[in-house]
């Protein structure tokens, strides 16, 4: 066993005893709704997913109702009406501006705040291990007067150990607050999770262990590094590393290019013209070779995909298309055009269709990438310039300010949002109101 | 999308802070010179990520606050006694001032044609945060 019993992890750079804490939003869209809205603090709160499908956030007194998380929304009526259970769409001018409210808060309570996704951030500390689970309340009780928004959360001495100390937190406390260092990092604690609860280990390796005997973290923390290695590769090697309390995963590390970027919606109705749906291509290409230029990276591969309602009771169809470029492009005019050829291959008339996507592959760094003999140099730097003045005016007033004809302007085929919630925060018009 | 758009709707005055007072006909080297601009959101808002904006319905914080009026307000802010607060009474968000006398507190209205009410264990009663400014529109 490695490690047992340490606290924080001796750092070097700061010479100091350091820890990773880990705070997570609890229910954070339905938290959100529930700030401004006190007349909401003692009911239920269900949030739907775009187009108000699947229910994609519940409060605890949702989830205690037995409302699935993914539910489709036509599934739950029955339950939301008996229960008298309150419903918004998605509100991500809210959920948007409420993050960056409570990134902010934490940002005043450690050195380094390193934001992970829209509700989760890990945190840098150097409090000694005796002040750890005080330092971690005091962190809770402070985003929660300042913002309105419960967290938990979660300490360790590597940033792997604090996701699983949140883990714990949130389910096994009523406080919201683990702290796993001491005598609370020990075997009788650590054979007590499975080993699909640890950041990093997917379905499938959570599978491959247990084929291999072994079921928890302790077990896990154990295992043979050779073993490892060979099948889960230095990548695996290092979450367990991080598991024995030995950080390998720092500050500078950026997250690798995503695999895959996906923009896909339903439609607010159902699109039958290739007309409309050539637009919706163009908007979700906008959108994805956006997400591909803040990652510095350019896709190989664009695939375009479209279906109609399987819930209805009229033709079906369904079908993808890929496109293959001559090289790495990150420019949206040349994402759309390849989306528009992948498009018409597909496309078949006298069908309603309900949904399309676009998936852009075989992501590649960016810097990785020298212009071809097919484009000149010059010709691939203005290009460049013309792509980041469009991203730089549309991070600065909002997206959609300058986008692509191809893209329509009506957009009839734009997503339903019948239970939006007052942008109490963004909006003044819209400001919540005291009597 | 909107993560700073409370900031852009601020209404942001950048009235120039001239140091020197101008005199005629000999120009101070100093008058180019524009120490800083003032920004009325840096007066108004000590802790951006505590504060949020209130509108005012009603008249029972007459004849201080009024109908329509936009409140400032600061969660990171404790209140004491004499502050005006917002709490979530009843499912509903009301300002009113905190008193607190002989032990007992209790959410005044200014407006006397109001009643108090006092913040008794049977009251559902949550402190939400502490009124910093009002803002109101007289032209």
């Amino acid at each position: 066993m490695h490690a047992v019993g340490r606290g924080g992890t001796y750092h070097p750079y700061g010479g100091m005893t350091v820890w990773y804490a880990l705070v997570d939003c609890n229910n954070f869209y339905a938290s959100c709704e529930k700030v401004c809205n006190p007349a909401l603090w003692n009911r239920p709160v269900v949030v739907l997913s775009n187009n108000d499908g699947n229910v994609i956030a519940r409060c605890p007194l949702a989830k205690a109702l037995g409302i699935a998380m993914g539910a489709p929304f036509h599934q739950c009526k029955e339950t939301i009406a008996r229960h008298h259970v309150a419903v918004f769409s998605s509100n991500y001018a809210l959920y948007g501006d409420m993050s960056r409210r409570v990134m902010d808060t934490l940002a005043t309570c450690a050195p380094y705040v390193e934001v992970y996704s829209i509700d989760e951030a890990f945190l840098l500390c150097d409090v000694p291990v005796a002040e750890a689970e005080d330092y971690a309340r005091s962190i809770k009780q402070k985003v929660l007067q300042w913002t309105g928004i419960p967290v938990s959360v979660g300490m360790g001495a590597t940033k792997t150990l604090a996701k699983l100390a949140n883990h714990i937190a949130k389910k096994r406390t009523h406080h919201g607050v683990f702290v796993m260092a001491g005598d609370s990092y020990c075997k009788s604690l650590l054979e007590t999770i499975d080993i699909a609860e640890v950041w990093g280990i997917g379905f499938r390796y959570a599978r491959m262990l247990q084929s291999h005997g072994i079921y928890n973290v302790w077990q896990l923390i154990n295992a043979d590094d050779s073993f490892i290695k060979k099948k889960m590769t230095v990548v695996g090697l290092r979450t367990v590393y991080e598991l024995r309390g030995i950080p390998c995963i720092g500050w500078e590390d950026i997250p690798p290019p995503k695999k895959a970027i996906v923009s896909s919606r339903s439609f607010g109705k159902p699109v039958e013209s290739l007309h409309e749906l050539t637009q919706a291509a163009a908007h979700y290409s906008a959108i994805a070779a956006g997400k591909l230029r803040r990652q510095h990276s350019a896709a190989g591969a664009v695939t375009v995909f479209v279906s109609t309602n399987p819930f209805k009771d009229e033709p079906q169809y369904s079908s993808s298309a890929t496109v293959v470029l001559d090289m790495h492009t990150a420019y949206t005019p040349d994402i759309i055009a390849a989306a528009h050829a992948a498009l018409h291959t597909i496309y078949r008339e006298g069908y309603r269709y309900k949904k399309a996507g676009i998936m852009l592959t075989d992501i590649v760094p960016s810097q990785e990438l020298s212009p071809t003999l097919f484009m000149h140099m010059q010709r691939y730097e203005k290009r460049h310039q013309l792509m980041q003045t469009l991203d730089s005016i549309n991070s600065k007033y909002g997206r959609g300010t300058v986008y692509f004809a191809s893209e329509g302007i009506a957009r009839p085929w734009s997503m339903r949002r019948c239970y939006l919630s007052p942008r109490y925060t963004t909006h003044w018009d819209e400001l919540p109101v005291a009597r | 999308m909107a993560l700073h758009l409370i900031h852009c709707s601020m209404p942001s005055l950048q009235a120039p802070l001239y140091l020197t007072a101008i005199k005629a006909g000999f120009p101070s080297p100093a008058d180019d010179y524009v120490e800083k601009t003032l920004d009325l959101h840096e007066h108004l808002i000590r802790h951006p990520a505590a504060t949020f904006f209130v509108r005012v319905s009603g008249d029972s914080m007459a004849p201080l606050i009024c109908h329509g009026d936009i409140l400032v307000v600061d969660r990171a802010l404790t209140p004491y006694s004499g502050s005006i607060v917002i709490a979530a009474v009843n499912g509903e968000l009301t300002v009113k001032r905190l008193v607190e006398r002989d032990g007992i507190t209790m959410l005044v209205p200014d407006n006397e044609s109001y009643q108090p009410i006092a913040l008794t264990p049977e009251v559902d009663c949550t402190l939400w945060g502490v009124v910093v400014h009002i803002i109101r529109t007289v032209a």
